[in-house]
């Protein structure tokens, strides 16, 4: 299972950074989702994929069982999630005021005055 | 619970809230943002002075032990960097009250500033890697809107690019944090800085290393890094370039700083060779940039790059010699340096906004004559140009004296003579700017417009601030770099700092 998911991280860092190379302000954005995706995912399996019962702790023991899950990474991917939602969709705004203002999907466009 | 070490998060955050509830009382706003910015410089001094006579100190939050809570954590480099922020916060605060047009402040420009210098505070004050990450983007999600804020095609274009890098930085800095969790199964830098070494392989270790030195390298604009700096820092208005020029990109170098220091140690014959041939490369590029630029913000974005050499030179001289005293030495100029530009580099900012008042544009070619204008702004610009520059007595030079003076000890020639040419470069490029900008006669079609009484108090007050700071550093460097050594001593001590974290003895 880790395999398969290093795998699709690895497609996944692959065709964000492919994304972000090409001339559409669009594909920029799509690719730093696909960015994001792959870290949220790198940090899930990095925190070991096993199937273990909820890290909840028992009524009638003082600690958790042994063979209980990791919490921790599923609440920093759920923290990560938001922040990344919040700040793609303020860099939305952003790209659609810059298509609107210079009517153009170019990046390449975007160099006036940044000589 | 250390309430000092809370302050300087919830200063700005109340602040901000009561500048949010005062949303169509712009008057209300000002007046809040001089105070809240005041009382952050004051809690910044007094967490200074706490940490002067008590040593590191840290507050878990919520009361959870370390490592398994958020850890705060303020040594003397910390609580430095705090007053600093403070300092820039109020003068860019006071300079705003003239500066800023009504449209951006009736669009919530008081509170972002707050929210930007909390989450600044907050990332120097953590002591844990995931909450590091939640500062930066806290920090990162107000300058997106400050920048962007007016909606001048130019900030759009120039936002697209700061908001694209620093969204690749955040993602790879996310990354590194998940590897380096599933390595070691803890994000408490004190922890990690104890486990690391004994936990992963030599390999992993460099990889991770690698990966922080990606992140924070884009954030802090070094070589090659940097290009989203110059193409974004010249397009807002200038209160907002002051001080993203003074503090966001020494937030990565902080965070360079830290996490070199006390955590990726092991193989620093690797690393820091990386980090000053890296240094290096910074400098020249970045000055040789300003040389190519006549535009007055643009050629301070560039130098900003280049000074940011000088700042990580002092960390990578400090992991390639065996010698202490000479390591300290090391740091000591990195955070003196640090220290000193901040303040300078804002204070050229500003005085930028004055020069384009007066004359009209930010175009060295369009400007002139502004020493005949207004003499006394021009000793305000030569101040902090000329220490900029490196020159005696002021701030600048004690700061490039120790580096260098690192450097000889470190044995490292090449970099030394790297560093002193880049000093000349840098003089070159400020008698650029003060013969087209303030010697030079005006063009005959230049705008001649005065301030107003109340204009010139609040523009000119906090540069005279700020500048009088640069000259006191550079007569009074003894006391200053003394708090530098400091900082420096509880850098390379990392033992201290691991057990005022975790609250045991190793």
């Amino acid at each position: 299972m880790a395999t398969l998911l290093a795998i699709l991280i690895g497609v996944l860092y692959a065709a964000g950074v492919y994304l972000m190379l090409r001339r559409s302000l669009f594909k920029l954005i799509l690719g730093l989702v696909l960015l994001a995706h792959g870290a949220n995912l790198l940090i899930f399996t990095a925190g070991g994929l096993t199937r273990a019962q909820p890290p909840i702790i028992p009524p009638d023991a003082t600690a958790l069982p042994v063979s209980s899950a990791d919490p921790l990474t599923q609440a920093l991917i759920l923290t990560a999630i938001v922040i990344g939602f919040s700040v793609l969709a303020f860099a939305l705004v952003l790209f659609h005021r810059v298509y609107q203002t210079s009517g153009s999907d170019d990046p390449d466009e975007l160099k006036v005055g940044d000589r | 619970m250390n309430l000092l070490l809370v302050l300087p998060l919830v200063i700005p955050l109340l602040t901000a809230t009561f500048s949010l509830l005062a949303w169509r009382r712009l008057a209300i706003q000002r007046k809040l943002a001089v105070v809240g910015t005041a009382a952050l410089l004051g809690g910044g001094v007094a967490l200074l002075t706490l940490v002067w006579t008590r040593g590191i100190v840290a507050t878990q939050l919520g009361a959870w032990p370390a490592p398994f809570g958020i850890t705060l954590v303020a040594d003397m480099f910390s609580a430095i960097m705090v007053v600093l922020a403070g300092v820039i916060g109020l003068a860019v605060a006071v300079y705003s009250l003239a500066s800023m047009d009504e449209p951006r402040e009736s669009f919530g420009y008081y509170p972002l500033l707050q929210i930007l210098l909390m989450g600044v505070c907050g990332a120097f004050l953590t002591g844990d890697f995931f909450n590091l990450y939640v500062w930066f983007e806290v920090m990162l999600m107000a300058s997106f809107v400050l920048l962007a804020l007016g909606g001048e095609p130019d900030q759009l274009r120039g936002a697209i690019k700061y908001v694209t890098l620093n969204l690749l930085a955040s993602a790879l800095f996310l990354a590194a944090v998940g590897i380096l969790y599933g390595v070691t199964g803890t994000l408490n830098m004190a922890d990690l800085a104890r486990k690391l070494s004994a936990v992963a392989e030599p390999g992993t270790m460099t990889a991770l290393a690698m990966l922080f030195l990606m992140a924070f390298g884009i954030k802090a604009a070094v070589f090659p890094l940097f290009f989203w700096l110059p193409a974004s820092y010249h397009t807002p208005p200038v209160a907002v370039s002051a001080v993203f020029a003074g503090l966001l990109t020494k937030v990565g170098v902080y965070a360079l700083i830290r996490v070199f220091t006390l955590i990726f140690v092991a193989d620093a014959g690797y690393t820091h060779t990386l980090i000053l041939v890296i240094a290096g490369l910074t400098m020249v590029t970045g000055v040789l940039g300003a040389a190519a630029q006549h535009e007055f913000r643009r050629i301070l974005s560039f130098h900003i790059i280049s000074q940011i050499g000088y700042m990580i030179l002092g960390l990578g001289l400090a992991g390639l010699t065996d010698s202490p005293a000479i390591s300290t030495l090391a740091l000591a100029g990195s955070v003196f340096y640090i220290m000193h530009h901040i303040i300078v580099k804002t204070n050229l900012f500003l005085v930028s906004g004055v020069a384009q008042r007066l004359g009209g544009s930010f175009e060295l070619k369009e400007l002139g004559g502004l020493y005949r204008a207004d003499p006394g702004l021009t000793v305000l610009f030569l101040i902090p140009a000329l220490s900029l520059a490196g020159m005696p007595p002021l701030s600048g030079f004690f700061a490039k004296l120790s580096l260098v003076q690192a450097g000889l000890g470190a044995e490292q020639y090449v970099i030394v003579a790297v560093a002193l040419v880049v000093g000349l470069l840098t003089l070159f490029s400020m008698t650029k700017i003060w013969a087209e900008a303030f010697w030079k006669a005006a063009p005959a079609d230049s705008p001649r417009q005065t301030l107003s009484a109340a204009e010139k108090r609040n523009l000119l007050l906090p540069i005279g601030m700020l500048a009088a700071m640069t000259v006191t550093i550079g007569l009074a460097a003894e006391p200053v770099f003394a708090l530098a050594t400091r900082a420096a001593e509880q850098l390379t001590d990392r033992d201290a700092y691991i057990r005022t974290v975790l609250g045991e003895p190793q």
